[in-house]
């Protein structure tokens, strides 16, 4: 069973067709690649996962369960976390607050019990800032905790997405392009991070990202859109090869009398 | 690196449960004795003018304070706050003056400190924060579909209907009507335009600083709560509030209904003060603006920020009497320049003690 599966998910804003028939299967534990030029589709596809779009047709399923038309709240719950590649911080909150935000989802007590400071509510406030502390520590961001998350260095602000992300407790974690913007020591640093994150907590891991050499180098599979089709799915030594991807991305050969 | 999920956690943070108990209590009544301390000994010190003022300043700390609630925390502009007071006012009033005039006979003060009439009165407070938080649910509803000047069009609205709604009751009973009655019979007699006059003059300082003691306690253990920290998240970025997990509309009607309770207790204490008189002319859209001045002056989110925004605007007509007429000019002025030079407010989101203006004085010293 795939952690996460959509089947025939299409979506249409007016006449345009922004998803088209996509079909994706993460299995557990796996870290999978969604590709293609700008205007694709591949946030959109983010977006109906997450419940911020309702898809049109098809079907959405976290662990066999299903989770399309559900809220973008309960889809976070249900173990579904993302990054955003437009960062979307809660900027004047510090990091630490930013990540414990995120852990505090998981947390059971109510208003009442958080007015009250009851036992339970201590030690799981207690247990958020632990945990949020190593996260921190994790993302090498430990430094900057008390730190408006707005004043952070953009790259900083990338890990702290992703920290926060890592926070909800997910499943499957959907990264939009993590290395965006990054130098080269930079994007290598986050490449091991990826592998890291996905080994410790044994997640499923789906990305888009326009860096083709870390796409091909950490994914076991690909899907490649185009103006929301699926023009290509299967592992990166093909999907280079593939003649349909490298027209999308460079062009159409030169034919004889153009 | 291993990072285990929270619920592997807790067990481990736990505190022994008396520990926590006097934790959870020490700062209500720290609070209490504090207002106790000040009903006593500083209002007999300060003469009735200033004990006046002091009254004023509380009140103003916890409509402003319940206010911040939503406005700062949550981060929807509401421009109806005076609308919670008059319905907490209004109902508050109307138990104490019918309630003692069928109790008692009359709608003079009844009992001493903590006596029958001051029981009566408390019930009043909570039974106006109660019909407040009900309103609240009802305006905090267009705030799932409204942001920014919509929703606030929405409270302005919500304000001038109670305004009307309270104009359009009949006169006042005296005591000699209202005892042939039931108290159901004595709701729509809450003096229309003129005002709800005869109301006991319950509000002292002690309660009126107990109760600045429970707003405070409650907005500051909410910001420092996770509950607060996902509202703050919804004010920040909706969407990634929503990805965080954060049931984002069960999060705004909340905060609406915390904010609305404390804003018709903050209506009930000035309906019972003496001095002043309950009636809608007093608690119209200037009344609610010069609450969001507060909010915004002090810093939206600050919870220290906006008490001494408060006290300062409360102090400052009082200060200048001569210029009074001149106050909302000077206040919209005022308002002005801070968008313009700290559009976040004074303290912004951050606390007095976040700010380390004590080390920074400390530094000074030396």
């Amino acid at each position: 069973m795939s952690a996460l599966e959509a089947k025939g998910l299409s979506l249409a804003f007016g006449g345009l067709r922004a998803v088209d028939q996509l079909e994706i299967a993460v299995p557990a534990g796996a870290l999978h690649g969604l590709i293609g030029p700008n205007g694709a589709g591949k946030t959109t596809v983010f977006n109906l996962l997450t419940g911020v779009y309702l898809p049109d047709t098809g079907e959405i399923r976290l662990g066999g369960a299903r989770i399309d038309g559900k809220k973008p709240s309960a889809i976070a719950k249900a173990g579904l976390a993302r990054t955003f590649q437009n960062i979307r911080l809660f900027g004047e909150l510090t990091v630490l607050d930013n990540v414990r935000t995120a852990a505090g989802v998981r947390a059971t007590s109510g208003l009442w019990r958080s007015l009250l400071r009851t036992p339970h509510y201590l030690a799981e406030e207690a247990a958020i800032a632990e945990r949020a502390h190593e996260l921190l520590d994790l993302l090498g961001i430990a430094h900057r905790a008390g730190e408006q998350a707005k004043s952070l260095p953009y790259g900083d602000q990338r890990r702290l997405e992703i920290a926060r992300a890592l926070a909800t407790e997910p499943k499957v974690l959907l990264l939009d392009e993590p290395v965006a913007g990054m130098n080269t020591p930079e994007k290598h640093a986050m490449r091991g991070l990826i592998q890291a994150l996905r080994e410790q907590f044994g997640v499923a891991i789906l990305l888009i990202e326009h860096d083709m050499g870390l796409v091909m180098d950490i994914c076991e599979h690909i899907t490649v859109l185009d103006h929301g089709v699926t023009i290509a799915a299967g592992q990166p030594a093909a999907i280079q090869k593939d003649p349909k991807v490298i027209e999308a991305y460079l062009g159409a050969p030169e034919t004889e009398g153009n | 690196m291993k990072v285990p999920p929270l619920a592997d956690r807790i067990a481990k943070h736990r505190v022994p449960v008396a520990v926590a108990a006097a934790r959870s209590l020490w700062p209500l009544a720290a609070g209490i004795l504090l207002a106790y301390v000040l009903q006593q000994f500083l209002a007999p010190l300060i003469g009735p003018f200033y004990a006046k003022l002091v009254l004023d300043i509380g009140i103003a700390i916890v409509l402003a304070s319940s206010l911040n609630i939503v406005n700062g925390f949550g981060g929807q502009f509401s421009i109806g706050h005076a609308g919670f007071m008059m319905i907490g006012g209004y109902a508050a009033a109307w138990l104490t003056y019918y309630g003692s005039i069928h109790l008692w006979g009359s709608a003079e003060l009844h009992g001493g400190f903590l006596g029958g009439g001051d029981l009566l009165f408390l019930a009043g407070c909570l039974f106006g924060g109660v019909l407040a938080a009900l309103a609240g649910v009802v305006v905090g509803l267009p705030s799932l579909r409204l942001r920014g000047d919509y929703l606030a069009i929405v409270t302005l609205g919500f304000g001038e209907i109670m305004r009307v709604l309270v104009q359009r009751t009949s006169d006042v009973l005296p005591a000699a009507d209202a005892a042939g009655k039931s108290l159901t019979e004595t709701a729509t007699h809450l003096g229309g335009s003129l005002g709800f006059g005869g109301v006991p003059t319950y509000t002292r300082i002690f309660y009126v600083y107990v109760f600045v003691a429970i707003v405070l306690v409650v907005a500051y253990r909410l910001k420092m709560s996770s509950k607060g920290r996902a509202l703050l998240a919804v004010r920040e970025n909706e969407i990634a509030a929503g990805a965080m997990g954060i049931d984002t509309a069960r999060v705004k009607i909340v905060s609406f209904v915390t904010s609305a309770f404390f804003g018709g207790i903050g209506g009930a204490l000035f309906a019972h003060e003496l001095g002043t008189t309950l009636n809608p002319r007093e608690l119209n859209f200037m009344k609610s603006i010069e609450l969001v001045i507060m909010v915004v002056l002090g810093g939206m989110g600050s919870i220290s920020g906006v008490v001494l925004a408060a006290i300062a605007l409360t102090i400052m007509p009082e200060a200048f009497r001569s210029f009074s007429d001149y106050r909302m000019p000077i206040y919209a002025l005022a308002l002005i320049v801070v968008m313009i030079v700290r559009p976040q407010g004074l303290m912004g989101i951050k606390e007095l003690w976040d700010t380390g203006w004590w080390r920074r004085v400390i530094r000074r010293g030396k």
